[in-house]
């Protein structure tokens, strides 16, 4: 069969989505199939832009890999536009003057921010808010600013100015409108947003008509408003809305819109038949929709009508919830209630700022809209209500009351039928879920990978988690989280054994709670427990047998059985007079130095029965163990801060000494690394710590749950502007928090992840005391701190522990004669085998085990 | 890998107070690193070589003890596999084994004999 050329002009998220549609589709093998996009990189997120700044990373945003294209043998250009379609020779052309030629076209070419026609909006340091390039051009831009102002008071206006507050600047928004997100919310929702809004520090100023930018007395633009006020700033960030890129199609005489937009029919095909338009460019029924929801069910309408099967769009919902400037808003369906006879039931709290609104049927039986703002807890099951016409529960208004005893507990998973849609995005019903769990998949993980369900806007991923928990719940399917063979618990729940019955060791849980002898799992795990609970010498008599080697012999074993040794440099802060003793002593025991990534510095190659002589000196010199070897709170790495540094706003170094020395030690379920920056250039890589503190103006930005390593996570938000007491406060009870409730060896991160309820729920517990322990965690981190020893300090004190434990041989002197050090780069290292058979021939041990 | 008994003579090694309990330590007995482990859950000593063979070096008396399936075995430091202090054997990796010697206490002294009595591999 002749294989026919399809053409796609625009990888945005949208084109990108039908090409990924088609290729796993019947019609993948009938074309051959070319790609044109702007924009140097390949299709991603854009729906997700801001979360750029997070990690200045545009990788992670992507959502394509040139692999994708190469694998599918697609012809993808890059960097290059296309300009011109002759329609009667079928031919597109490309701006670097590539001509390519179509059976079908398909236009995906998105929209482009609207700039208002201000005189002035042109000039320098005048932004919009669309493009990866668009950000780093803001950013830089920022760098050399005080004052941003965002126009615009929609969803992405409120984003861009999230972002210019978070790069530092005092953050203003112009609206036209009279209120915020006047497309979506109702007055009474736009004035409270605006006062949370406002709240933040962000000013708003609504109802204003910029007549002209000029340059400003005191910043750099003024701008003037058509009322006579003006405002000053230093740049400006256009995010008025959107247009649909057209001109293509107007070009090539294709019917558009008389406000812009392809207009296209319920098959997604233009005023030409062998050309189709998707997403933000094309105009259905008069309607531009500038979400990617709608984008991708239009990509799929194609990528079904060219597999040869029906398929027609037929409009979309535009429900949202989302998070502005960490203030939840959702809106469903009609939110301002313009359905004939239609009437609302509203819930307005001024104290705690919550606005809500339902707007129901005329019979009070449907639900036809809803407006949430403060709260948007209700949006899942309010849009279950909504989607699949559920009859509403009389009266309708307990669904928005404040949970009494006799309010619904909402509508769960189970009332949800099969059909009911979990994901709009990628189009997933309960039904598809409910049949991979029916075939054996059971992880939440894998039902993402295979459906791709909460992987668009994420805004489902609470309602999928319901109901995937439901539907394991309803099978009986339990996950085994025993800890090992000999303790029929979870980590949690020993901790709370030991809590409740204030048990002091191993054996004692062991008859009670327990059989057998334990294992080289439940000994660290419950060693760590009594530790973090108790804070007894690891190596007393009741507790040594349950250490792991490194907290056995208080260093960290290396592959070939000698250890490292880290001593404590509190923020990275040494003497010359230190350093000098660590070089001394390196040079007499004739160690291997490396710096760390913590700011230490480690000492390798020592043999066991030169531990404590090494740890002699390093204690006569002032140094203290370094805990590298326990699973426990280990640096807090820092940047020189404020006392040096031209652009430091506060002293992260005094900081961060005085962190380490407080939680030094302090043994937890996992190793736990922190770090301060003095300000927001993050020169000490906080985001990417357990605990991450960067300096603000005004205090502290405390970040959470952040990990580098294997599996990468970026740190949560977690408090702004934060004063030196609070901060150590709110730190207190999240690492008490977390020592109690995370599994064996489990990170902040993927305890994080795997945290029901997430960051807020965190929030609520450790911030607002909603379980109501806050003081307790912080007694326990306040007895730790208190209690703190050095270990190495008491082990050097016990005469009986250095001549047991640290001799190599119980029945002889010497050593291990298998430790042989190569000399490389002017330092020892370990020998390889093959290097240890030349040198001393094969140890007689080896032939045994080979 | 069959190591036929030569002798059964018992060798002695150090005193019981010398023995780490739920621990292990390491002896050299004529040459070879012997690593000793004492369960008194058990009330029982057990002694395999020292050398774990899959990190290649001299650790495994510094390895957690405990029992798995109701055997008492020993977690290699470095890399975690287990060997059953009764027979030598690799939990995670049956074709691998130890040396195994016999270990017992007397009148307060901890002996062994040489002639390893591992599973043959």
């Amino acid at each position: 069969m002749q294989r026919k050329k399809l053409v796609i002009i625009g990888n945005g998220m949208v084109g990108h989505h039908f090409v990924e549609t088609l290729v796993q589709s019947p019609a993948a093998q009938s074309f051959d199939i070319t790609v044109f996009g702007e924009e140097p990189r390949p299709a991603y997120d854009r729906v997700h832009l801001t979360s750029w700044f997070e990690t200045r990373n545009p990788e992670a945003l992507s959502l394509a890999s040139l692999d994708f294209y190469r694998t599918h043998g697609i012809d993808l250009h890059l960097g290059d536009k296309a300009i011109s379609i002759d329609r009667t020779h079928k031919i597109v052309r490309s701006e670097k003057g590539i001509e390519v030629a179509y059976d079908i076209l398909v236009l995906a070419t998105g929209s482009y921010p609207f700039v208002p026609p201000i005189p002035g909006h042109n000039q320098e340091y005048c932004f919009v808010y669309r493009t990866i390039e668009d950000l780093e051009a803001i950013t830089q831009a920022a760098g050399e600013s005080r004052i941003g102002t965002v126009v615009g008071g929609g969803l992405l206006g409120l984003e861009a100015a999230k972002a210019l507050q978070d790069l530092g600047l005092e953050t203003h928004v112009v609206e036209f409108a009279p209120r915020l997100m006047a497309v979506q919310l109702d007055e009474d929702g736009g004035a409270m947003l605006q006062r949370k809004i406002e709240a933040l520090g962000v000013g708003i100023h609504t109802g204003k008509n910029t007549r002209n930018i000029t340059p400003g007395k005191f910043q750099r633009l003024k701008m003037e408003f058509t009322d006579g006020d003006a405002l000053e700033t230093d740049l400006i960030v256009f995010s008025a809305g959107i247009r649909p890129r057209d001109e293509l199609a107007r070009q090539t005489g294709l019917e558009v819109g008389d406000r812009g937009g392809i207009v296209i029919d319920d098959q997604c095909r233009t005023s030409d038949p062998d050309i189709f338009a998707i997403g933000e460019c094309a105009l259905w029924h008069g309607q531009i929709f500038g979400l990617v929801a709608p984008g991708y069910q239009m990509a799929r309408v194609v990528a079904d009508l060219l597999s040869g099967r029906e398929a027609a769009f037929t409009g979309a919902d535009l429900s949202t919830k989302l998070k502005l400037m960490g203030v939840e808003v959702g809106t469903i369906g009609d939110s301002h209630g313009r359905t004939p006879g239609a009437h609302s039931y509203v819930y307005k709290n001024e104290a705690d700022e919550v606005y809500k609104r339902l707007i129901v049927s005329q019979d009070n039986h449907k639900l036809l809209g809803a407006v949430l703002v403060g709260d948007s807890s209700t949006y899942d099951t309010l849009l279950q209500y909504y989607q699949n016409g559920i009859d509403l529960p009389q009266p309708p208004d307990a669904l928005i009351l404040p949970n009494t005893e006799a309010a619904p507990t909402g509508l769960g998973p189970d009332a949800l039928p099969e059909s009911a849609t979990l994901c709009s995005c990628h189009n997933v019903t309960k039904g598809q879920v409910v049949e991979l769990i029916d075939q054996g998949v059971a992880a939440l993980a894998d039902i993402k990978a295979e459906t791709k369900a909460s992987t668009g806007c994420g805004g489902c991923a609470g309602l999928l988690k319901s109901v995937v928990d439901a539907e394991l719940a309803r099978r009986g399917i339990e996950v085994n989280k025993d800890l090992c063979e000999h303790f029929p618990y979870s980590r949690q729940e020993l901790y709370h054994i030991i809590r409740v019955e204030q048990i002091r060791t191993f054996d004692e849980l062991l008859e009670k709670h327990g059989k057998g002898l334990g294992c080289d799992i439940c000994k660290p795990a419950v060693a760590s427990i009594l530790a973090s609970y108790w804070n007894d010498y690891v190596l007393s008599d009741k507790y040594f047998k349950l250490q792991d080697t490194n907290d056995y012999r208080l260093a960290n074993l290396q592959k070939d059985g000698t250890y490292s040794v880290v001593p404590r440099i509190p923020g990275g802060e040494i003497t010359p007079e230190k350093l000098i003793v660590l070089g001394e002593v390196a040079r007499k025991y004739k160690l291997y130095t490396k710096i760390t990534g913590g700011q230490r510095i480690d000492l390798f190659g020592a043999r066991l029965e030169q531990l404590p002589h090494i740890w002699q000196e390093l204690i006569d010199a002032g140094f203290e163990s370094g805990h590298a070897y326990a699973k426990a709170v280990r640096t807090v790495k820092s940047c020189v801060g404020s006392t040096w540094c031209r652009y430091g706003v506060q002293d992260s170094v005094g900081m961060a000494i005085f962190l380490e020395n407080r939680y030094k030690g302090i043994r937890a379920p996992h190793k736990i690394k922190m770090a301060v920056s003095g300000c927001t250039r993050e020169c000490a890589e906080a985001q990417c710590k357990d605990i991450g503190v960067i300096a603000t103006e005004k205090g502290w930005n405390l970040y959470l749950c952040g990990n580098g390593g294997m599996k990468p996570r970026h740190a949560d938000l977690f408090a702004t502007d934060l004063d030196d007491e609070t901060l150590v406060r709110i730190i207190d009870r999240f690492l008490a928090f977390y020592i109690r409730t995370a599994d064996r060896l489990q990170r902040t991160a993927a305890w994080m992840e795997n945290l029901e309820g997430g960051l807020d729920y965190l929030r609520a517990v450790i911030v607002d005391n909603k379980l109501g322990i806050c003081a307790e965690l912080e007694r326990q981190i306040q007895h730790l701190v208190e209690t703190y020893e050095c270990e190495w300090k008491k082990t050097l004190e016990n005469e009986e522990i250095l001549k047991k434990r640290f001799r190599f041989f119980v029945n002889a002197e010497g050593s291990d004669d298998n430790v042989v050090f190569i000399e490389e780069r002017g330092q020892i290292r370990p020998a390889t085998l093959e290097e240890k058979r030349r040198i001393k021939g094969i140890p007689i041990e080896l032939e045994k085990a080979s | 890998m069959t190591v036929t008994t030569m002798t059964e003579t018992w060798i002695d090694v150090c005193r019981v107070e010398d023995l780490e309990p739920d621990a292990g330590i390491c002896a050299l007995v004529e040459g070879h690193q012997v690593a000793i482990f004492y369960l008194p859950k058990l009330e029982e000593v057990f002694a395999i070589g020292n050398y774990d063979p899959f990190s290649h070096a001299n650790v495994l008396s510094r390895g957690l003890t405990g029992d798995i399936g109701g055997e008492p075995v020993v977690a290699s430091p470095v890399y975690k596999q287990h060997f059953n202090l009764r027979t030598g054997r690799c939990l995670e990796d049956k074709s691998i084994s130890v040396p195994c010697y016999p270990a017992r206490i007397t009148k307060g002294r901890v002996q062994i004999q040489l002639s390893a009595q591992g599973d043959p591999v």
